[in-house]
């Protein structure tokens, strides 16, 4: 496998991070600390996101409910639970937490309320 | 017409407002929130992305969560008999040095507060298209960072098909990766700056993810379009601020988003006759939070911009025990005050003095570098002794620092940045 750069977010620092070697061989160059060495490896291996959107609301003041996934999902499926999520619609009230889309794309990520609802 | 008679005017209900309350109420005084908006929460509401409240809670939450959880603890202080009175829809008019709030709302008509002591929690303003000397003409679909994620995340619009971004900051990192997964294309962010003004973590995750490209030391020299916007021309920039001749392109884009700094809003401050600082752009505070004006304090952005919410909340209750101190020592004498003096690397920063007491200050400093370093000591200095000191790996302009340090009575301490 070539050799793949990650830029480090785990501080200010901002390290350009190399991975390269084959999966179970692989090999880090650039990091200057061991959390750095394990972000690298994870976004070379299995990077995840987090999803956050809004979903349409019916029945509320709000016309937009900002939603979150309760953990990360894998950054390849980001945008097929979008277009899940998008496809939602609630109805106030809500309750910040309250699940509006249960296992999101197979994930086993449920999407949550970021706030409360008022109803109208 | 309605008249408040409060301990603690609270002037603005976003993240400093709200922990400004909490401490007020749970020191067993009274307040009011003025908020303009018809929710409390300031500009978190339209933060609908990750990455608050890792200080605060342990956790990174969206923004609206963040609110969420200051609303439904004020709404449980509130149950439990705390006397925080929330004005929604009001907008405050005039404040007076001698604290008379006077604002008003659809439902009182005219509101008058008459406050023993005011905290100003207003935050802050985008830097609009005016104040950055855009060249060209004056189309529509020329937006702020602020108002397109406010566009999209609240009101539910698209406010255009592609996108150019000008300036580099976190809010327009973040809307660079929300527009795109939202349809916009986003053809370019371009910095005038030959670094990020956001975090790396931004640039990482809303460009890099994307393929978007970041164009450092890049300009918008001219803006296309009699009606609505057609495109824009980009330059790299000379060292004078110009556009470098032979590097001039051509973008079509319908949307231009300015993500070019945050102002704090200090309007009623200044009616006030709150003494500004040139740096900050905020009040000159000393180390209860309080301004040039006695029993008006300050907090959050309209201080000094923050990077973190958690740094805003946290600051929100310091001006409230300094308020709530300030009262309990029976509105003293204005006292004297000692500058903090800041060296070299060290930028804006608050307090800017401190008072001049008779006794050990347990002092919280906030502060921004003015250039990006790597292994340094944060320190704070009096009298060639180390009152504290902090170790970091790296520092930039985009993250603020903080540091608290026991000051002896009497010194003026120093804030600097040594490589170690």
């Amino acid at each position: 496998m070539a050799e793949s750069t990650y830029t480090c977010i785990i501080c200010p620092r901002s390290c350009r991070i190399a991975v390269s070697g084959m999966p179970g061989a692989l090999e880090v160059s650039g990091h200057s600390c061991k959390r750095g060495h394990d972000y690298a490896l994870a976004e070379h291996t299995h990077p995840v996101r987090t999803l956050t959107t809004t979903v349409a609301v019916e029945g509320s003041p709000l016309r937009r409910l900002a939603v979150r996934g309760t953990a990360p999902v894998p950054r390849e499926l980001l945008r097929d639970c979008l277009k899940q999520v998008n496809a939602a619609r609630v109805a106030a009230p809500l309750r910040m937490g309250d699940v509006v889309l249960a296992n999101v794309c197979g994930t086993g990520v449920d999407v949550v309320a970021s706030r409360d609802v008022p109803a109208s | 017409m309605r008249e408040l008679t409060v301990d603690v005017a609270i002037i603005g209900g976003g993240p400093a407002g709200l922990a400004a309350a909490l401490e007020v109420a749970h020191r067993g005084r009274s307040c009011a929130i003025l908020e303009r908006n018809t929710e409390l929460g300031g500009i978190l509401q339209q933060c609908i992305h990750d990455g608050f409240g890792l200080l605060r809670f342990g956790e990174s939450v969206s923004g609206c969560t963040y609110a969420q959880r200051f609303i439904d603890q004020l709404e449980a202080s509130r149950a439990e008999g705390a006397r925080i009175e929330v004005l929604l829809d009001t907008m405050v008019l005039e404040l007076t040095a001698d604290r008379d709030v006077w604002a008003t709302n659809p439902t009182d008509g005219m509101v008058h507060v008459q406050a023993g002591t005011v905290i100003l929690a207003m935050g802050c303003r985008e830097r609009t298209a005016a104040q950055v000397l855009l060249h060209g003409e004056r189309p529509q679909g020329v937006i702020t960072a602020g108002a397109a994620q406010r566009y999209i995340n609240v009101e539910g619009y698209l406010p255009g098909t592609r996108a150019v971004i000008l300036g580099s900051g976190d809010i327009g990192l973040i809307m660079a990766r929300r527009m795109t997964l939202e349809g916009i294309e986003v053809e370019g962010v371009y910095e005038i700056m030959d670094h990020p003004g956001g975090l790396a973590r931004n640039v990482v995750q809303c460009l890099d993810d994307y393929g978007i490209p970041l164009h450092l030391s890049h300009m918008v020299s001219r803006v296309h379009g009699k009606h609505r916007l057609e495109g824009v021309t980009v330059a790299a920039r000379g060292a004078d601020g110009s556009p470098v001749a032979g590097t001039e392109r051509y973008v079509p884009c319908d949307l231009l988003v300015l993500a070019v700094g945050l102002i704090p809003e200090n309007e009623l401050s200044k009616q006030a006759g709150v003494e500004l600082d040139p740096v900050t752009r905020g009040p000159v505070l000393d180390d209860t939070f309080m301004t040039s004006v006695p029993g008006i304090f300050a907090s959050g952005n309209v201080s000094i911009v923050f990077d973190l919410v958690d740094y805003v909340s946290e600051s929100g209750e310091l001006a409230a025990r300094g308020a709530c101190d300030w009262l309990d020592a029976e509105r003293p004498e204005e006292p004297a005050h000692l500058t903090v003096n800041a060296s070299g690397n060290v930028g804006a920063h608050v307090p800017q003095r401190i008072q001049a007491g008779d006794t050990v200050r347990d002092v919280r400093f906030f502060c921004r570098v003015k250039q990006p370093a790597a292994r340094v000591e944060l320190r704070c200095t009096a009298e060639g002794e180390v009152l504290a000191r902090e170790r970091l790996v790296a520092v930039a302009p985009a993250s603020m620092l903080s540091l608290t340090a026991q000051v002896p009575a009497g010194v003026s301490p120093t804030i600097e940045i040594v490589e170690v």
